[in-house]
């Protein structure tokens, strides 16, 4: 019988080599000291690929991941064709909308509106058009609300002032929708997008999965994370982008 | 919280969010490890702890209770891994197996001069592992994790990865040839 090939020793090692083939193989494997000894080496490099340990995960992690879930199950409960199960017509424009902000974010400034003739104004203002602004609409009122948490929470002084409650259920209710526009900037390209939303995101995680009693260590380790990513500052650009955005669309539907 | 996954799908097909609590906290882990395997990305694998979460959420009603609820849930982490995969193509390039020699040295390596068990233990085999891996394109590294990993065979592979048999096991073999290439070195011939 020829030597094994490296194919037949992996298929070998895993067991997927078919009728006699099977028995064949180790056979040669005893008869054989080379093909024996290239086993033994692919055994001992599968070996070494095992001692691999697992990804770490932090004690929270099963917390962490039921804070950003539970918004999600919510929407799940009352209907499928809810903002958070977005339909791929729905989930295009979402992109779309990332894109055109996103560049204007990367580039730090949007471009100037167009002087398009009153017709070709006309014309434009369509469906598509009416669809683009109730996105960008959405997308601005989520970084408005986004951008008051954060304000809410870098402001307070001590856990007293912070309202668990509320601001666990404010943080719930921004997750999901985040999470969808910052995979909508990651699909699309928009890594700068997708930075701030994701920094916003952890925010929004630690807030969703906190305790009932914020001591001031965790409020302070919050507000360090919010000013260490200049978090704030990052999102405000970021909704006047969008808002100058809307402000385009706004007046080429009117003009 | 209920004991068994049985009785805590029961509860949560009637609505009861605290008992789906109970089946994420048992079995989010795995999900992010399978998911990190075939991913390669700590943020692709928390996106498919999420997706496979709210899937299995949607689909309980068709979930048959004599089922093993992990060996579904896992299903779904497979598919979900899968989508994402293909939703985000920009790592399908893959290094020439060549460029591997930048890990394992020439082929002959030099396995004299650490030990086998000091080499087990330390950071080196981990980077270079950690490295090769990073090497397969993605569909390669779907079809080793698979394998490797998970034990599926190469027909439920195939299955799952919508590509026939030749094409799975040809990506198999050209993960483990550049892992080959990449570890051998390293591996004591004594």
């Amino acid at each position: 019988m020829p030597h094994l090939t490296e194919d037949d020793l992996v298929l070998h090692y895993y067991g997927e080599l078919e009728g006699d083939a099977a028995g064949r193989a180790a056979a040669h494997l005893q008869e054989c000291g080379a093909c024996r000894q290239a086993f033994t080496k692919l055994q001992r490099v599968f070996a070494l690929v095992d001692t691999v340990p697992e990804p770490a995960l932090g004690d929270g992690f099963e917390r962490i991941v039921w804070a950003r879930l539970q918004p999600g199950l919510e929407h799940a409960r009352h209907g499928w064709g809810s903002w958070f199960v977005l339909p791929p017509a729905r989930l295009a424009w979402l992109a779309a909308i990332v894109v055109l902000v996103g560049a204007a974010f990367f580039a730090g400034r949007l471009s100037r509106p167009t002087t398009a003739p009153e017709s070709t104004a006309m014309a434009a203002a369509t469906g598509k058009d009416l669809r683009e602004r109730v996105l960008l609409s959405d997308l601005s009122e989520h970084l408005d609300r986004s951008q008051l948490m954060l304000v809410d929470l870098v402001s307070a002084e001590g856990g007293q002032d912070v309202d668990v409650p509320v601001e666990r259920t404010r943080a719930e209710q921004l997750l999901s929708a985040n999470r969808l526009y910052r995979q909508a900037a990651l699909d699309t390209g928009n890594l700068a997008v997708a930075q701030v939303l994701d920094d916003l995101e952890q925010v929004l995680v630690d807030i969703a999965a906190s305790p009932e009693h914020v001591s001031a260590e965790d409020l302070a380790a919050v507000q360090h994370r919010i000013d260490d990513k200049g978090l704030l500052l990052k999102v405000r650009v970021l909704s006047s982008e969008v808002q100058k955005r809307q402000l385009i669309k706004r007046r080429a539907f009117t003009s | 919280m209920p004991h068994t996954d049985a009785a805590a799908v029961a509860l949560a097909r009637d609505g009861d969010s605290q008992a789906f609590r109970a089946l994420v906290e048992r079995h989010s882990r795995a999900v992010y490890r399978l998911a990190h395997r075939m991913t390669g990305s700590p943020q692709d694998a928390e996106d498919v702890v999420q997706e496979t979460f709210l899937k299995a959420y949607k689909q309980l009603g068709r979930f048959e209770s004599r089922s093993n609820f992990g060996t579904w849930l896992h299903r779904i982490a497979v598919n979900c891994s899968i989508d994402l995969i293909r939703a985000r193509p920009h790592r399908e390039a893959a290094h020439d197996a060549a460029d591997l020699d930048q890990f394992g040295g020439d082929e002959r390596g030099d396995t004299t001069r650490v030990s086998p068990e000091r080499l087990m233990l330390s950071t080196e085999v981990q980077e270079a592992v950690t490295a090769a891996m990073s090497s397969l394109s993605q569909m390669e590294r779907a079809a080793f994790v698979l394998r490797h990993f998970e034990g599926h065979s190469i027909d439920e592979i195939s299955r799952a990865l919508g590509l026939k048999t030749n094409a799975t096991k040809h990506s198999i073999f050209r993960a483990v040839k550049k892992m080959r290439i990449a570890l051998e070195p390293l591996v004591s011939m004594d």
